[in-house]
């Protein structure tokens, strides 16, 4: 008979012992694969008698989203509230960047760039596009700063929140080295704090600069990786932040070392109710808008998310998935299908279980650098593809809007939820499913 | 907003509507160009009017009381002269212009540069050209802590002591420390090149001491030149640049880290 080892599982063992032979630890992508509480532990509580439903498909639900009204003189506007997060390219191929931008301008959402920089590519095919202001300043530019629709501050991200970045040697080529101003091959190091303030009365004066470089026109977002969520949120506000994005533990990475990515952060159920409140604190509900990321998968995600307070949502590795990330085919010489399975076996993993966007290697043309392997994403089929994704996703929340009775997806809230579960109920401070009971708040 | 006009104002005034709180100084007392008193003048303002200056063309700042983010994000081969205390980010993201504050700096003084001058006739606080990737950033007097931190390209030169961490990880361009330079210079820093005319108190991770070429007496020569510090010996300087020791991540490299 064997006996289980919950402390040390066979997984565990291989981990010790590659460890030991190697002299190296586990660095990967995407984002954590625990099971944490999650939007799937929370329910709608949809219209019955005590609630009036909108008619589906029939009545008008509106979805439209507004950020960055609190100082900007132009603030973004967009169709709907999900948008797509920030990613470099350099992590993601040129034809990747195109096609998020190609894919949000469809749908009449924002893109964000990333670090190193804002790829011409990438501001032409964006409508709306937000430009990030990493700590690296890996191409940060005051002349890109001005082309950009909104600026967005990094602090964190929910995969490596005070971890900074890296991008490891095969994915810098000659234009992602030039752009990043690097030697070309060398494993990248992207710096977890910025060069030139400390703290939020520094970050303060860094927002008035930017706007100052901007002419006060667009919005400046703060974007952190949740972890200590209340005190974070209020002191983004302090700083001046028109947004405040807010990444989840689930929150994904081109690279990171797993004992961030599973070891690090708040769930992002957690984190939107707690930053909410903390703008419902400060009285600044409506004023400061919050965008929440980190394993946001579909309309109903969007709906929860909307409900606990956020004002839109970003998606990354969603957005990647659905323009083929971990699928078994892509695009041949001449438009062909072309079967990949081999390049997934050869890398150790297979479609629909890839995290090896570290090695640049991906065999769908996403996560790589490499000529022949980006070749095989078209970046207009690409864009079609996430295009339609999105637009999925907005139809689910409105119908589930409708639903509750609401005839602006804005308009749900915490009282149309409950969670299936007490870690879920406390997270989201909701009743638990067939209770009133609030672990927390409540008794 | 009452106006107010430093100089004699004979030019086109850029001001509120209530009268040219921004005007153009052409006496011969003066030197030709705008003034701008910003004990009077709000921020954005004045920074807007400086954006709009012509190449070629001269503004002077008065009463700058050590307000952030002046002369930020210029575009044209304009000269600016703050007549006083600086705060933080002075000519930050600036291009092709030409700016000198007479006084001290505070943080990020001609941080992200581009290409152009911020030249500073007194100390500076920290980060003094954060992320430069060009331009040339000169303080006479003495620079805090993390000088040139995440240099792009561009080139700093410190008349006088340089704080600790200098250079931490530049990435390219030129550091010039005309007095000693603090703990942990050049700290992890990858293509970037820093000269020390005093002593070096410590090296930062994978920075190292390498001999003095040829080529570099003759930057170094140049700057000094540019700059005006006579008092460097550009054939007597320490060159330290980076081992590249770190450029590929490894645990064998855990005691550097």
């Amino acid at each position: 008979m064997y006996e289980t080892n919950h402390t040390f599982p066979p997984g565990v063992i291989a981990d010790i012992q590659e460890r030991a032979s190697e002299g190296r630890y586990v660095i990967r992508g995407m984002g954590a694969r625990r099971r944490v509480p999650m939007f799937d532990d929370l329910l709608l509580l949809t219209a019955s008698a005590s609630r009036y439903p909108l008619e589906g498909y029939r009545e008008r639900c509106e979805t439209g989203t507004v950020l960055g009204t609190r100082n900007a003189s132009e603030p973004v506007v967009l169709e709907i509230p999900i948008t797509i997060a920030g990613m470099s390219f350099g992590a993601l191929s040129a034809g990747a960047k195109e096609a998020l931008g190609r894919a949000a301008s469809e749908v009449g959402t924002s893109t964000t760039t990333g670090d190193g920089g804002m790829t011409p590519e990438e501001r032409n095919s964006s409508e709306t596009l937000v430009y990030q202001c990493l700590p690296s300043r890996y191409g940060f530019n005051p002349a890109d700063l001005r082309k950009a629709d909104a600026v967005e501050v990094v602090l964190g991200q929910g995969a490596k929140p005070g971890g900074g970045g890296m991008l490891l040697g095969q994915k810098v080529g000659s234009r992602v080295a030039s752009l990043r101003t690097l030697p070309e091959g060398i494993d990248q190091r992207s710096a977890s704090r910025h060069p030139d303030w400390t703290g939020p009365d520094d970050l303060r004066i860094k927002i008035e600069e930017i706007r100052e470089v901007t002419g006060h026109r667009v919005p400046v977002y703060i974007k952190i990786g949740a972890t200590r969520v209340d005190h974070d949120v209020k002191l983004a506000v302090a700083a001046g932040a028109d947004v405040v994005v807010v990444d989840g533990m689930q929150g994904g990475t081109a690279a990171t070392q797993e004992a961030f990515i599973e070891h690090t952060g708040v769930p992002t159920l957690a984190a939107v109710r707690q930053a909410s409140d903390a703008l419902a604190d400060l009285g600044l509900t409506g004023e400061v808008q919050l965008v929440v990321s980190g394993g946001i998968r579909s309309g109903a995600d969007v709906a929860k998310a909307l409900a606990l307070g956020a004002d839109a949502v970003s998606l990354g590795v969603a957005s990647l998935i659905a323009m083929g990330c971990n699928s078994p085919t892509a695009t041949g010489p001449d438009g062909e299908v072309l079967d990949v399975a081999d390049d997934y076996r050869r890398m150790g993993t297979r479609p629909g279980d890839c995290h090896h966007c570290h090695t640049g290697l991906c065999p769908v043309g996403i996560a790589t650098q490499e000529a022949d392997l980006e070749a095989r994403l078209d970046p207009g089929a690409a864009a079609t593809r996430i295009a339609n994704y999105l637009r999925s996703m907005a139809m689910e929340v409105t119908m589930l809007a409708r639903a509750c009775g609401k005839s602006d997806v804005h308009r749900l809230e915490p009282e149309d939820l409950v969670a299936l579960t007490i870690e879920a109920a406390a997270m989201a401070r909701v009743p638990l499913a067939g209770t009133s009971w609030i672990p927390g708040t409540t008794r | 907003m009452d106006a107010t006009v430093t100089g004699a104002a004979t030019g086109t005034a850029v001001g509120t509507a209530t009268g040219p709180a921004i005007g153009t100084a052409t006496g011969a007392e003066q030197p030709p160009g705008l003034r701008l008193d910003l004990a009077e003048v709000p921020l954005r303002e004045a920074n807007d009017a400086l954006r709009a200056l012509p190449d070629g063309a001269r503004a002077e700042l008065l009463n700058p009381a050590g307000r952030h983010n002046l002369a930020v994000g210029l575009t044209t081969a304009c000269e600016v002269t703050i007549a006083g205390p600086a705060g933080y980010y002075c000519g930050g993201l600036g291009e092709r212009a030409s700016i000198t504050v007479d006084g001290p700096a505070g943080w990020g003084v001609g941080e992200n540069l581009m290409s152009g001058t911020v030249r500073v006739r007194g100390d500076a606080s920290q980060s003094v050209a954060a992320s430069a990737h060009g331009g040339l950033v000169v303080v006479e007097g003495q620079v805090s802590l993390r000088a040139g931190i995440s240099l792009k390209g561009g080139t700093l030169a410190v008349g006088g002591d340089a704080g600790a961490f200098c250079g931490f990880m530049a990435q390219a361009g030129t550091i010039l420390i005309g007095g000693n330079a603090g703990d942990g210079l050049g700290d992890s820093l990858y293509e970037a090149v820093i000269y020390v005319a005093g002593t070096v108190r410590s090296l930062g991770t994978d920075a190292r001491v390498e001999d003095l070429a040829d080529e570099d007496v003759e930057r170094v020569k140049q700057l000094v030149e540019v700059c005006g510090f006579d008092h460097i010996d550009p054939g007597n300087v320490t060159r330290i640049a980076s081992a590249r020791q770190l450029y590929h991540f490894a645990t064998h490299n855990h005691d550097a880290y």
